[in-house]
This record gives C-alpha cells, structure tokens and sequence, in this order.
C-alpha cells in the first residue's frame, strides 16, 4: 500500500516503486539514488582514467539518451576529467534511422558534445535499405550487428578515443543471458555479463548501466523529460529476441529481482570462460585489418556475400571456402577500407 | 446516462505507445461510467484504470491491440502513471479514477 513519505528521505512524496528494492520513494531521491547507483558501477569496475577520451555508443534510443546526460552529470560532479563523445551509427534504415539521427544531433546541442556519425554505406557501400531489398528479411540483423560492431569501433578509432560506453540495461543483460542459455551458447554466457569487455586491440567497450533497471531509466528520461526517439527499425527485430524480452517481462512482473539474478547467474559463468578464451587466438583479418578469429573477419565475409549476389551461402567459412574455389572473388569487388588501429592509451600525438 | 457520470481525463502515450493510438501522444478522453453489474445494479461499479485500460482498447486504439493488452491489463513492460506518480504506488489498476486524471502510458520495449 503506498506510505504517504519517501523511504529515503522520510519527508517528500513518493512517486515510484523502485523494481530493485521495493522502496517507495521521491523525486529528488530517484535522481539521486539512481545517478549515484551508476557512479558506484563505474567507481567500482575502475572504468575510467582521469583523462580518457570516451565515445558514448549514441542511437537516440532511451538507453542512450539517459546515458549521455547522466555521464556528463557525473563527469561534472566527480570530476572523472573525461572528453566526452556522441557516435552514431547510420544503418541507412529510411525513416528509422533518419529520424533517430535527428535524435542524436539535438542531443549533440542539448549535452554540447562533439558528434560523429559514420554509416554503413561509406563504410561498407551499402545501406540497410540496399541490404534488405537484396537478401530479404531473414537475416538482415545478422548483416546488420556484426556491421555495427566493427562501424562502432572503426568511428571510435576515427575520434581516437579510448573508450565507448553503451546504454545496455540490465534487462538487456538479462535477456542475453536467457538467450544465450536457450541457444545452449556457454561459452558466450559469462562474457555477455562482463561490464567491460577488451579483447587483444579492441577498444575497451563497457556498460555503465549493467545494473541499472529499463524502468527506473524510462521514468529518469520521463521526469528529466529528456528527449530521445522510440519508434522500432522498420526491418522488425528478430522474434526470438522479441520472446525473449515479453519472457523476462513476464518474470519480472512476478518477481522483480528476477532480473538481477539471471544476471549473476550468467556472471557465475564468467570465471570458467577466461579459460576458454585464451584457446582461440585472435588475429586480424587478411583483408580490412579488423581484429577476427579467422583469415577473414566477419564483416568481410558477410559483405563479400552482398558484392557475389551469394549471401546466403557465406554465412559459413565452409560454405566460403567452397565458393572460393569454384571461383575467386573479383578484384574488383568492394572492400571495407582498412583498419588501423588507434594509438594505445596514453600515447599522444 | 447522465453527463455528470462522464469523466474527462487527460491521457498520454510514450516510448512508441502513440503509434497504436493515432500517432498521437495526447488525448483528452471522457471517459463514460461502466455498466453496473445486474445483481447489484443499485450499487455503482468505480471507473478504475481497468476499466480505461479496455475502453482505450476499444474506443481509441487504432492497431495492434496485442502490443497495449495483455490479460486484461497492460502489456508488461509498460509503465503507468497517475498524475505523475508510478501507478504501483496507486493500486495498479483498482485505482479509481477521478475527475481532471491525467493517466500516462509508456512502452518500455523499444530500442535503446
Ligand atoms: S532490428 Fe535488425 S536491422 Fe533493425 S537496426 Fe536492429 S539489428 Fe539492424
Ligand atoms: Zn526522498
Ligand atoms: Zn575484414
């Protein structure tokens, strides 16, 4: 039953139900609760240096919105010393993306950060638009993640900066989580959890939301009225996901904290992991210099599948290297620029 | 039915809701009393939030009925609120309306 004062403050009005704890509580205390949650998150992970130069992963997204202004809030309060960064990725999705951008380039005023958008078409020479009408609906968020990834790493290495941090939530977690358990995936199980992730030269990717809820952040941007765009990609995101996510609602509706402990369950995983990710070596690909576990890294082989009318068959490095020799790919095929790799942390120019 | 048995309330859908409902984020709605129930028909049934819940669903949503109910309530994952109080702090759906609400709704399930 709602209790007439704030949990925390004994005096306020409270307005929320806070999904972690149960507690009731006000305005102001949400504010305070919820940013200092976040604080501790990237205190005690160690996320940053004094100094760092960190790209915020920016979609225009809730997630994503909420993130840029609570990190220049806390870099402001804290004194982290970071340079703070907008990235933004242009799948070239018509009247998705386009009006996602528009999003991010309000925030780039609001949050007077410096934004840099780079898209798929001068990446990759091809938009999703041009992906979809050519491969049809199944696979296009294949195509479109593992594009993403290495966009998000290569406009990174473009700001030369040393971090990104992106707007996952803990629900987002969780799902993974759940995901990877009914893909029977063990292996991705405790590195999806892990808040800060950096292979060989990757650039150090983390979550400072790992812990925080998708509700508390919806009514953050409410209260704050943030501005941020919630429409869904056109292209439909894949149903599996979609079960996945109505699943964890589900759950979570019974039992709040159920979001948390599928995410610590996923965490007990992590420690047999970093065994088995030492048994692949990493190397960089033959063709665009992007970090990869085999010859070609994953872009490569997906966009030499686009450029041969062939992407169905790709997909596999078996299916491949059979197509490579029944015939060679064409020199004049289009590539992906190749990746030099930012300078190491601390070296300056 | 009388006009003082309307309530005029101010209605609001966030984080993609709009889309089912018009393209619109605001509405203003007058909301009619609910039907009593014939045993008891002298005794008023309340209009809570349950019941605006299916009159939305009937009278104002425009697609996709399954992405805003879910049984007989919202879809999880949508927040509500109560003159800007989270409605888990409310009564959830058994609280009863009053004159002048302003109700919000806001999906939770599009992309960040
Ligand atoms: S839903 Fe699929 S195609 Fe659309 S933006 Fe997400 S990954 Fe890309
Ligand atoms: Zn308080
Ligand atoms: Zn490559």
């Amino acid at each position: 039953m709602p209790s007439k004062t704030c949990a925390l403050c004994h005096s306020a009005r409270p307005i929320l139900k806070r999904p972690k704890t149960g507690q009731q509580i006000c305005k102001d205390c949400f504010f305070k609760v919820f940013e200092t949650e976040v604080h501790n998150t990237i205190t005690e992970a160690n996320l940053f240096r004094t100094g760092d130069r960190v790209a915020i992963g920016a979609s225009g997204g809730k997630d994503s919105t909420v993130l840029a202004y609570v990190m220049k809030t806390l870099n402001e309060r804290y004194g982290y010393g970071l340079e703070l960064f907008l990235l933004s990725i242009d799948e070239g999705i018509t009247g998705y993306r386009d009006d996602s951008l528009e999003t991010v380039k309000r925030n780039q005023e609001q949050y007077d950060m410096p934004l840099k958008i780079l898209s798929y078409d001068e990446l990759y020479g091809w938009t999703m638009d041009r992906i979809v009408s050519t491969i049809g609906r199944k696979n296009n968020c294949t195509f479109c993640g593992v594009f993403r990834r290495q966009a998000l790493d290569r406009g990174a290495s473009a700001l030369n900066v040393d971090h990104i941090v992106t707007g996952h939530n803990a629900d987002d977690i969780a799902e993974t989580v759940l995901m990877n358990i009914m893909r029977g995936d063990i292996a991705r199980l405790g590195r999806c959890t892990a808040i800060c992730t950096q292979g060989e030269d990757t650039i150090r990717r983390s979550k400072p939301f790992k812990y925080a809820y998708e509700k508390e952040i919806v009514m953050y941007a409410y209260f704050k009225k943030l501005d941020y765009f919630s429409t869904e990609c056109i292209y439909s995101p894949d149903a599996y996901r979609g079960h996945a996510r109505a699943f964890l609602k589900d759950l979570e509706a019974a039992r709040p904290s159920a979001i948390i402990d599928i995410i610590h369950s996923g965490e007990a995983f992590e420690v047999k992991q970093e065994v088995k990710a030492t048994q692949k070596l990493q190397q960089t690909c033959k063709r665009c210099g992007y970090m990869s576990s085999n010859e070609l890294c994953k872009a490569c082989t997906l966009l030499e599948g686009l450029e041969r009318g062939l992407s169905h068959a790709v997909i596999t490095d078996r299916a491949r290297q059979k197509l490579d020799a029944e015939e060679p790919p064409s020199q004049a095929m289009r590539t992906i620029p190749y990746f030099n790799l930012p300078r190491a942390p601390g070296v300056t120019s | 039915m009388t006009d003082s048995q309307v309530l005029n309330l101010k209605v609001e859908f966030g984080g993609g809701l709009e889309l089912l409902f018009d393209k619109k984020r605001s509405h203003r709605v007058a909301l009619p009393s609910p039907p009593s129930s014939p045993p008891d028909a002298a005794k008023k049934t309340p209009a809570d939030i349950n019941f605006l819940i299916h009159w939305l669903k009937d009278n104002l949503l425009r697609e996709r009925a399954e992405l805003f109910i879910e049984n007989g309530t919202v879809r999880p994952g949508i927040l509500v609120l109560v003159n800007d109080t989270d409605w888990e702090l409310e009564g959830e759906g058994e609280y009863v309306l009053q004159e002048g609400d302003e109700i919000v709704f806001i999906s939770t399930l599009h992309g960040g």
